[in-house]
């Protein structure tokens, strides 16, 4: 033996090793609705086998815990079981050398506590309170519930025209999708049992720049109904293409004077080009949805005259306003908020900005596109202020990363602390206080603490504000529509209480949100208010879809879009994001595993053909 | 067509049939566990898996399509392998005690393992168990359960009622009652479709021939049996009696072997059921002021516990009428009783049928209207009628025919469709024409209301009016009907609903063939039978018209109705926990 050697590992190291990488992927696509006792006990095996092996607590208390699992899965417990499980579970927490012992034991005691008419369910009635309802991930997470199996398969077969009228059934913004949907699908994507999820919007983005344009499908008979739809953001028009191809006649009434709302007055051009918006918003108008734009409802308007006139009412008005900072020198001239910013830009209003010192406030994707905005209108520096770390913001970091890219200095754990005005009014400089990150919030979340620093000065001329948005609620209010914590009260039907013929949904009453939530929305409304109006209309199409091939699934990278370079990206508002080649498209469509064939899909059908 | 190789061999085969059907067409059999055609196609239990040449992965055939130029191996070593070893995976799941087994000789399990000359198993035995109330007619045991899931398909897919579903996930998964309900609380219509549907022993009726044994063996009792129409279609098929010659004279010389004392026709009670549900109709018809549309058919138990659990507030439309059974219990221990001039407390009365829900249906404690006991003391299915006949160890094939006792054996050609889709109402058309106009019609002229099809509706012109009738069978079915009435959409005067695919042919309590369904060409049987039949009008029935004569009167009269009517609404039934919601969406 020399006195000192190099560790190397050895095979089965490295094979567990692997094998770790294995278990984290399949854990990130572990499918909803699980029997949550399983999976506890399930989680405890592994922890049994983590244990070293000295204390008493871990190695037999886990072992002992796992046995009293087990019992009540198989039908063995009673209700004193629970509380055995509980009380050795806190036992091993309080008594537990190491954090191997004691965090195995508190992941039982959470579940125990926080899922406890499970346990009891399984002893009651043997049985568990969970079930799969939707077996294809991806559908499952998607709230407008897309058939993307199924469009995958037709951007494979190279029929991008039926992708497109396949989406429609679903969401009436395939291509607004295409570029700036969340993409909560791809999260627990099967594919990342074998290698990563399927970048299932750029496959979307493929289809929708290749199939040219799609026409909406034939409306209904005209039923004679008359529907107001207030708000042309992508709730409104969503619920008002699908009432219009129930033959009802819409009328979306738009303060703005474009259509789109968010998708226009949100969402910055380099990200989702105007022309391309249009591509859905034209196919939505082609079924004869008219539009009122320029239009105040509950100033130009009554409310009363809505609901009086039309048969039935739809409120989509989005979250509009801005939050207040809440910080001293906040209404300094210079100091604007990121919506109004956005918004005026979406009106075509750019001038402001260039050669200004900006610094935004905010940590989330509207944030990031304030900055990246700022950059792209001439401003000389861009800074994003923010209280926590990078790694704690809410925005994609795809965006964070992009924003850095063109040159946005981000500042981490910065709290805002006042704003220092000139004599004349105007913003000087942002003062922040130096932030350390600490505890864990109840959510799971590190929670900011001032520093041992001292407060420091960010000499700016504009300050933007980017830290939430709020719904212009008043005049509904004022009418009689219910709303609570800064959102409209309506069911999940959309129906809002007490005014029968009167529907609300999106942002307005989940608050800030997504598109395709609100698209989700707007589906729910459509189908609820075709039913108040006493109809039975189903949205459905004739679109065929590929049988699923049977080739073994090698395991492969996942395709990710690439970008138009920094510098020269960051000098206008023309679309950032490349698409997909043909070849990568064909490759990325190709690791689809078609979970709506195989597995549970092609038993409990994963596939509405029709709502 | 394309173009395939299948173990070594190209054959030309149908473009876009899956592996299983391809290799089918050229002769070639793969063998399947869950597969059930057009029901289930989930490649669950993948026995039925095969090799495609440069392929990693094993296929399932019976859900995979063939492709232009595809090789395909449906027994190469890999194939037998993996085959072999699923088999003995189930197995380890499964309780092998095929000698106690209602199902064994006819188990797609044990056929699978005896095929593939499994032995023994190298794999530990965990048989999963759960509670199970053995007094409901229907039994499920979650030992013998394999999970293909059939029977929650076609409880979703046939008889849309969701009775079944998957329980628990994980390991432990396993089939069981939704909503995490018992079985007794549940709104199961009792149609036992997923017990002729299961591969295994699962699932099977209360077994109640050792009660029917007991009764035999009573000496103070007189037992009294009666043999529903669609049963003579279907009773010989377990042993392998060719249709020509597994009559229902032989049936009832099996039966007369066994020792039941008197052996009638349920058809008799059937003639009396159109007797009182056409005059029922006739007068609603006359007074529709005082009447709900349309009238419902009430024959049929399961079709009964479905409008109670699934559409309470249309109970008031259901004929008053008994079923053919309980109008036969009811006058076994009344009329026969007096005949016979026994006390009709020693009667015990036992009907054969095809069907679970008639077990339930005789046992509802407001069916005693004779006032001895319940009306029909025990209900066997056909499968258990089977039974008795292997366990009395009698050679059907060599039995002579016979005749039923008399009066209650004479049945019409009317009566027999009662076993058949449509044949209720055809019955019932044929003597409403009669009674309304006093001319009998064509008794082929209400042909168009039978045949498979779920949903027939019909317009016939009787007297100075035009009857609007409809006729439907399968519970999927019966709630797109319900669905369409309660809208509006259509309008009927006279429904006849049957709950089983094909009625009480295809029946839950028939004998069970797997992968084959028999309901029409049983249904085509029993038509043979009323062409065959010199009486073709249940009001031609002699001995109706004889105990009309004798004891009722006429049909409506003060003692029909209190032995051959009933009051739906004291019946129980658990309630459909859907009742609040809209399910019309689910059936357009």
């Amino acid at each position: 033996m020399s006195r000192l050697e190099i560790i190397t590992p050895n095979r089965a190291q490295t094979t567990v090793e692997k094998l770790y990488r294995d278990l984290e992927r399949r854990i990130i696509a572990s499918p909803p609705n699980l029997c949550p006792v399983d999976l506890a006990a399930s989680f405890l095996k592994i922890c049994r086998a983590q244990t070293c092996g000295k204390c008493v607590p871990c190695r037999i208390g886990l072992a002992q815990l796992e046995h009293l699992l087990e019992d009540v899965l198989d039908q063995k417990a009673t209700m004193e079981t629970i509380d055995l499980i509980e009380r050795t579970a806190s036992i091993i927490v309080q008594s537990a050398d190491c954090a191997i012992g004691y965090e195995a034991a508190d992941m039982v005691l959470k579940g125990v506590r926080g899922f406890r008419e499970d346990y009891v369910e399984h002893v009651v009635t043997g049985r568990c309170t969970c079930s799969l309802n939707q077996p294809v991930p991806c559908v499952a997470l998607c709230p407008a519930g897309v058939d993307i199996p199924g469009y995958i398969a037709l951007v494979h077969a190279g029929r991008y025209a039926d992708a497109v009228q396949l989406i429609r059934k679903d969401n009436p913004f395939p291509t607004a999708c295409a570029f700036v949907c969340e993409h909560p699908c791809e999260a627990r994507c099967r594919r990342n049992m074998i290698d990563a999820s399927i970048n299932i919007r750029g496959i979307k983005r493929y289809a929708v720049d290749h199939a040219g344009k799609v026409s909406a499908p034939v409306c209904a008979p005209a039923t004679g109904k008359q529907v107001a739809v207030i708000g042309a953001g992508p709730g409104g028009l969503s619920t008002a293409y699908y009432l219009s191809l129930m033959g009802h006649s819409v009328t979306v009434y738009e303060k703005q004077p474009h259509l789109g709302g968010m998708l226009r007055y949100g969402i910055p051009s380099y990200r989702l080009p105007r022309e391309r918006l249009w591509d859905d918003i034209e196919a939505i108008l082609s079924t004869g949805v008219q539009v009122k734009t320029g239009v105040n409802v509950g100033k130009d308007i009554e409310i009363s005259d809505l609901t009086g006139t039309y048969d039935a009412v739809y409120i989509a008005i989005g979250a509009h306003s801005d939050r207040k900072i809440g910080i001293p020198g906040e209404n300094s001239r210079g100091v604007l908020s990121a919506v109004d910013m956005l918004r005026a830009i979406g009106n075509n209003v750019k001038s402001g900005f260039a050669g200004k010192t900006v610094v935004v406030i905010g940590g989330g994707n509207v944030a990031m596109d304030a900055a990246r905005s700022a950059v792209r209108l001439g401003a000389e520096k861009v800074a994003i202020v923010y209280r926590r770390r990078e790694e704690d913001m809410t925005a994609l970091p795809e965006e964070v990363q992009g924003a850095a890219n063109e040159g946005c200095r981000i500042l981490c754990l910065q709290a805002p602390s006042r704003i220092e005005a000139t004599e004349d009014g105007d913003v000087a400089a942002l003062w922040v206080r130096p932030q350390i990150i600490g505890n864990m919030d109840s959510a799971g979340r590190p929670k900011p603490v001032d520093a041992d620093m001292e407060e420091r000065r960010i000499p700016c001329d504009l300050i933007v504000s980017a830290i939430g948005q709020s719904v212009e609620y008043g005049p509904f209010a004022e009418y009689g529509v219910p709303v609570s914590r800064g959102s409209i009260i309506a069911q999940s039907c959309a129906r809002v209480d007490n005014i029968p013929n009167l529907f609300a949904g999106g942002d307005c009453v989940s608050g800030p949100a997504t598109v395709i939530k609100a698209v989700a929305a707007g589906k729910v409304a459509a189908a609820n208010i075709d039913n108040f109006l006493g109809y039975h209309h189903e949205i459905t199409t004739d679109v065929v879809i590929p049988p699923a091939n049977m080739d073994d699934r090698t395991p492969c990278g996942r395709v990710n879009l690439t970008e138009r370079e920094s510098d020269e990206r960051k000098n206008d508002f023309d679309l950032m994001e490349s698409g997909m080649t043909d070849q990568e498209a064909a490759q990325e469509s190709s690791r689809c595993l078609r979970c709506d064939h195989f597995g549970y899909g092609v038993f409990k059908g994963g596939r509405a053909y029709r709502w | 067509m394309v173009t395939v190789t299948i173990n070594h061999k190209a054959y030309e085969v149908e473009e876009g049939s899956t592996i299983l059907d391809a290799a089918a067409s050229v002769g070639i059999h793969i063998p399947t566990l869950c597969y059930l055609k057009g029901i289930n196609e989930i490649g669950a239990c993948r026995v039925c898996v095969v090799e495609l040449a440069g392929k990693d992965k094993l296929v399932a055939s019976c859900n995979n399509r063939v492709e232009e130029g595809m090789v395909v191996y449906t027994n190469s070593p890999r194939v037998r392998e993996a085959r072999r070893g699923i088999v003995e995976l189930i197995l380890s799941q499964h309780d092998c005690y095929c000698s106690t087994c209602v199902r064994s000789g006819n188990c797609g399990l044990q056929r699978i393992a005896n095929d593939l000359g499994i032995l023994d198993l190298p794999y530990q035995r965990e048989l999963p168990v759960s509670e199970w109330n053995k007094r409901f007619p229907l039994i499920r045991d979650f030992s013998k359960c394999i999970k293909c899931m059939r029977c929650i398909q076609v409880c979703d897919e046939i008889q849309g009622m969701h009775i079944w579903d998957v329980a628990n996930t994980g390991s432990r998964t396993t089939v069981d009652v939704t909503w995490n309900r018992k079985i007794e609380d549940s709104d199961c219509a009792l149609c036992g479709q997923c017990i002729t549907h299961c591969p295994v022993g699962a699932l099977r009726e209360r077994d109640d021939t050792e009660k029917a044994f007991a009764a035999l063996a009573d000496p103070d009792k007189i037992t009294v049996v009666q043999i529903a129409p669609s049963v003579r279609a279907a009773w010989g098929e377990p042993f392998g009696l060719s249709r020509e010659q597994a009559t229902v004279k032989r049936l009832v010389a099996a039966l007369r072997k066994m020792g039941f004392r008197y052996i009638f026709d349920t058809n008799f009670a059937a003639d009396l059921t159109i007797m009182e549900e056409g005059s029922e109709l006739l007068e609603k018809l006359g007074h529709p002021e005082a009447a709900r549309f349309p009238m419902f058919t009430s024959c049929c138990p399961g079709w009964v516990r479905f409008i109670k659990s699934q559409y309470p507030d249309m109970v008031g439309n259901l004929s008053s009428a008994k079923s053919p059974q309980q109008m036969f219990g009811a006058v076994a221990k009344s009329y026969y009783a007096e005949l016979l001039k026994v006390d009709p407390k020693q009667i015990y009365s036992i009907s054969v049928m095809p069907c679970l829900a008639k077990k339930d249906e005789c046992a509802q404690k407001v069916l005693n209207d004779a006032g001895a006991g319940q009306d029909v003391d025990l209900v066997l299915t056909t499968r258990e009628i089977d039974r008795m006949i292997r366990a009395e160890h009698i050679l059907v094939s060599e039995l002579e025919e016979e005749e039923f006792d008399m009066p209650l054996g004479v049945g019409t050609g009317a009566a027999v469709i009662f076993g058949t889709t449509g044949g209720v109402m055809q019955a019932a058309l044929r003597s409403a024409y009669y009674l309304a106009t006093g001319e009998n019609p064509d008794p082929d002229a209400f042909l168009e209301v039978g045949g498979m099809q779920g949903w027939k509706e019909a317009n016939f012109r009787i007297a100075d009016r035009t009857l609007r009738v409809a006729v439907v069978n399968g519970l999927g079915n019966a709630r797109k009907l319900m669905e369409s009435i309660r809208t509006g959409r259509t309008t009927y005067d006279f429904v006849e609903v049957m709950a089983c695919p094909g009625g009480c042919a295809g029946g839950g309590g028939q004998p069970i063939t797997d992968g084959m369904e028999f309901a029409q060409i049983r249904g085509e049987q029993l038509y043979e039978l009323d062409k065959g039949n010199t009486l073709r009008f249940s009001h031609e029935n002699p001995a109706v018209l004889g105990a009309y004569r004798d004891y009722f009167e006429k049909p409506l009269s003060e003692r029909s109705h209190k032995l051959l009517h009933t009051k739906h609404k004291k019946w129980e039934c658990p309630l459909s926990p859907y009742l609040d919601q809209d399910r019309s969406n689910e059936v357009y």
